[in-house]
């Protein structure tokens, strides 16, 4: 029977699309891995850790402790300016699509963006696998003509004299963002600020919540 | 290439959508796909580099009505079949027809998280000295490769300035032709927003790229 690819239909907003088509891509996805299972090609015990692995272990909690330590600890601050790699490895977040880490940090004067225009190449040990919209022809294509177009789709306004930089992540390098520590947060621990950080302050998309933002806020 | 996947700056697409950080996935088939994907990479049948022209080569229509795991998913079947380690009637009959080689490695479940601990890393030791410092003015070259490159077409022909020097690291070009890694010096290199977009770009944006030696000459 013909498997055709899963092309040539709208799925403009990632994959929100149902029915027939998305049956289709699924039925192909278990042939797929039913072959390559039975040529010894994949161990399926593994599929099942690396999903695991992304689903529960690694995400932007991580990053959000790496963030939060940056604000309480100028040591580690400092280092993470350095060697932002050696850094966040001693927090134990290392590896795949973070060999080479670099922090960009936020000040009142300016404003950092990360984007991938050519794939989806997104720090995965500190913020895990990256939210559809990051990888989507929309982002993609606006977050280095018109970051400030972003941030208003974000409902994020930045004052005018803030400069806007947009990392491009065309190589292996990695970009973390360092978003501004908010105000009203002096002598709460590294548990509690990191609360405050979302995925979208550390890609560039949001800023920190502020006191009082966090409860149920989703991390 | 001048492909799809070379998004930046494009218009059209229409707002960003935010999403919140849970679910990850957005079908059952994504885990799945997602998955495969990074065990047949460990297998070390091809570079990472590969994988990416793999998925940029599909025809701009395709590429752009797919969500980002189906393009992965389409990436990978091409992969196989080049390779000649899955048949196209594999997958549409979802079981192994012929005898195919073995693969290089098999990713084990227990060897999971230290596989992803190790990564890829794509820095390499110095052949030679770094022909640019930072400060220094550079014009992107204008260049059209048929095949992979990571150069986007919205910095060629510009001038920016050296920032920072990122060591040498693993070709795209060559990695992805099988052509060797010939690895070469990264640099990440700031363009005012004015110089890429003119009149059209708001004040105060900058964009930083890492571009390799290659992609580079003196301005």
């Amino acid at each position: 029977m013909a498997h055709e690819h899963p092309h040539g239909h709208s799925h403009n907003h990632g994959d929100h699309d149902h029915g027939s088509h998305m049956d289709e891509t699924d039925a192909r996805v278990r042939a797929l891995e039913s072959v390559l299972v039975e040529k010894g090609y994949v161990d399926p015990a593994a599929l099942d850790v690396l999903i695991e692995t992304y689903e529960t272990k690694v995400g932007p909690h991580n990053g959000a402790r790496v963030v939060a330590k940056a604000w309480s600890d100028p040591e580690f601050r400092d280092w993470l300016r350095e060697d932002a790699t050696a850094a966040i490895h001693s927090l134990g977040y290392i590896g795949r699509q973070g060999e080479h880490m670099v922090a960009v940090e936020n000040t009142p004067e300016e404003h950092n963006m990360v984007v991938c225009t050519l794939c989806s190449c997104y720090p995965w040990p500190v913020l895990g696998l990256p939210p559809v919209w990051y990888k989507s022809a929309p982002y993609r294509a606006k977050a280095v003509r018109d970051p400030r177009g972003v941030l208003a789709d974000f409902g994020v306004t930045l004052p005018d004299r803030t400069r806007i930089r947009v990392w491009d992540s065309t190589a292996e390098i990695r970009y973390l963002v360092i978003p501004m520590r908010p105000a009203g947060t002096d002598g709460w621990s590294e548990e509690a600020l990191a609360r405050l950080v979302t995925r979208d302050s550390m890609i560039g998309t949001g800023l920190a919540l502020v006191p009082g933002e966090a409860e149920g806020a989703a991390q | 290439m001048n492909g799809a996947q070379d998004l930046g700056g494009m218009m059209g697409f229409g707002p960003v959508v935010p999403e919140p950080v849970k679910p990850l996935f957005h079908a059952n088939w994504e885990p799945r796909a997602f998955a495969l994907t990074l065990a047949m990479g460990a297998t070390g049948e091809w570079t990472i580099d590969m994988a990416r022209f793999a998925r940029e080569s599909l025809p701009p229509p395709v590429y752009l009505t797919s969500s980002y795991y189906q393009i992965w998913l389409a990436g990978l079947e091409r992969l196989l079949e080049e390779r000649g380690l899955v048949t196209e009637e594999e997958i549409a009959a979802g079981r192994s027809l012929v005898d195919s080689r073995p693969v290089k490695r098999v990713l084990a479940a227990d060897k999971v998280a230290e596989t992803l601990a190790r990564g890829g890393p794509t820095e390499r030791d110095a052949a030679t000295p770094a022909r640019f410092k930072p400060g220094d003015r550079v014009r992107a070259r204008t260049m059209n490769p048929t095949g992979h490159t990571r150069i986007p077409r919205y910095c060629r022909g510009h001038v920016g300035t050296v920032e920072a020097i990122h060591g040498v690291h693993v070709f795209p070009d060559t990695s992805a032709a099988g052509a060797g890694e010939n690895p070469a010096w990264l640099y990440g290199v700031a363009f005012d927003g004015r110089e890429i977009w003119g009149e059209d770009s708001a004040q105060g944006v900058s964009l930083r790229i890492d571009l390799w030696e290659p992609y580079l000459d003196p301005a």
